[in-house]
């Protein structure tokens, strides 16, 4: 709970309105409507699962980050354009590797399971 | 019927009624009756009309879009001269003002363009099973045109254009810039240089009864390495959630096979699988062009915005391909 806010917390507020969408919206609406409502929900899951585990995520991947001397992805990305990576790959490679799996966790983790 | 409605797109009855009325001095016919709009590409408005008891699909460019009709009419008579089954060019309206804006005519052909009622239908067993003979012949029939008879295509080279895009977007990803490096690093030397669809996929292909009755959406048509049709195919993202390679629905052995019965040339799966890393980076790059689609304000859209979020899922098909290839 993020001080000084009262409960419910930011979470449990989107996990309430995705509920309601689920339970109320979505049998009252026309096929059209029902497939933005999924994509709606899914969106309000994704934020639930960023609330949830994207603090840690953000801290791991500080840790990549300066294990590869870069301030932040936009600096990273260019020095591998620029060749600046070349003779690192390999581990560049995992770390990045290590970012998606992150991304994936938060966007859309049962494509992990695929 | 052939792709779903958009009637929400038809601002006023007067407009299609002047659009009929249009179409029927282009043809000559006595009655247009049934113009309805039908969902497009980026760059293309399509319309389904009957004219004089037959049905027809109009295909226009939208209002604002740079380039024209360019050279589709041209290419579509082409490929069903040398026996790709596309859509009867009926009217060639690319230097034409009667309809404002450049256009074309084709008979339209029945069948289903949804890549989940493709995949799922017992209307469409047959067709799934023929799926990957219709595409390995209508790929070699396209690719044996000589490229002299066809005029206005475009050599494209798709590593060039797609980082120009990325580097527009301004998005930066780790995962993209390693692929790049790759591609360069792994380029094949291209042996043959050929008419390119560019977008030969389930969505973009009408299906029959029997299998692929007619290839569509020629915007994207240009000169290139033949494989890149191939690897497209392949590209998870045209599964549809399918487990099978190509489109969901067939292996790489019988597209291949097919290919070379009917082109008489050997497919090389390293260059397939290059195109096919290529069309994966590009699909993730069209997915982080979408969401800027939302965030510009072009098009407010939640789904256009969630579409931001799938571009991981490429980052994570691209390691899955190229595990072991690096």
């Amino acid at each position: 709970m993020a001080l000084p806010h009262d409960v419910p917390t930011s979470a449990q507020l989107l996990e309430a309105v995705r509920q309601w969408l689920e339970r109320d919206v979505m049998p009252a609406v026309d096929a059209r409507l029902q497939f933005h409502g999924r994509v709606a929900m899914n969106l309000l899951a994704m934020v639930e699962r960023e609330i949830e585990i994207g603090p840690d995520q953000a801290v791991e991947h500080s840790q990549r980050l300066s294990t590869l001397g870069c301030a932040d992805d936009s600096e990273l990305a260019q020095r591998i354009k620029n060749g600046e990576m070349d003779d690192r790959l390999d581990e560049v490679r995992a770390l990045v590797y290590a970012s998606v799996i992150d991304k994936l966790q938060v966007a859309n983790p049962k494509y992990l399971e695929k | 019927m052939v792709r779903t409605w958009q009637s929400r797109d038809v601002k006023t009855t007067a407009l299609v009624d002047a659009l009929a009325s249009d179409l029927s001095g282009v043809l000559g016919a006595r009655e247009v009756s049934n113009l309805r709009r039908l969902t497009g590409g980026a760059s293309r408005e399509t319309w389904r009309f009957d004219a004089d008891g037959s049905a027809f699909v109009l295909q226009r460019v939208r209002p604002g879009t740079v380039g024209g009709l360019k050279q589709e009419p041209s290419v579509l008579l082409m490929a069903a001269q040398h026996g790709v089954p596309v859509p009867e060019l009926v009217f060639d309206g690319s230097a034409s003002t009667a309809l404002t804006e450049p256009f074309m005519i084709v008979r339209a052909v029945e069948g289903e363009t949804i890549a989940r009622k493709i995949q799922r239908d017992d209307a469409f067993g047959l067709a799934r099973q023929n799926f990957c003979r219709d595409a390995g012949a209508a790929l070699a029939k396209l690719h044996s045109i000589d490229i002299a008879e066809v005029s206005g295509l475009e050599n494209e080279d798709q590593v060039v254009r797609y980082r120009d895009v990325l580097d527009f977007l301004n998005q930066p990803h780790p995962t993209f810039e390693l692929v790049f490096h790759w591609l360069r690093a792994h380029a094949p030397v291209s042996q043959r240089h050929t008419i390119v669809h560019g977008d030969f996929r389930l969505g973009n292909l009408m299906i029959g009864p029997e299998g692929i009755a007619a290839v569509l959406d020629w915007e994207l048509a240009h000169l290139g390495d033949p494989m890149e049709d191939l690897g497209w195919l392949c590209v998870k993202a045209w599964r549809f959630g399918g487990a099978a390679p190509v489109a969901g629905l067939g292996s790489y052995d019988d597209l291949f096979a097919s290919y070379e019965q009917h082109s008489g040339i050997a497919v090389d799966a390293d260059a397939v699988r290059w195109w096919q890393v290529l069309g994966t980076l590009k699909w993730g790059i069209i997915c982080i062009s979408q969401a800027s689609t939302h965030l510009s304000g072009v098009m407010r859209s939640h789904e256009l915005a969630a579409i931001g979020r799938r571009v991981c899922e490429n980052e994570y098909d691209l390691f899955q391909l190229l595990e072991g290839e690096w």
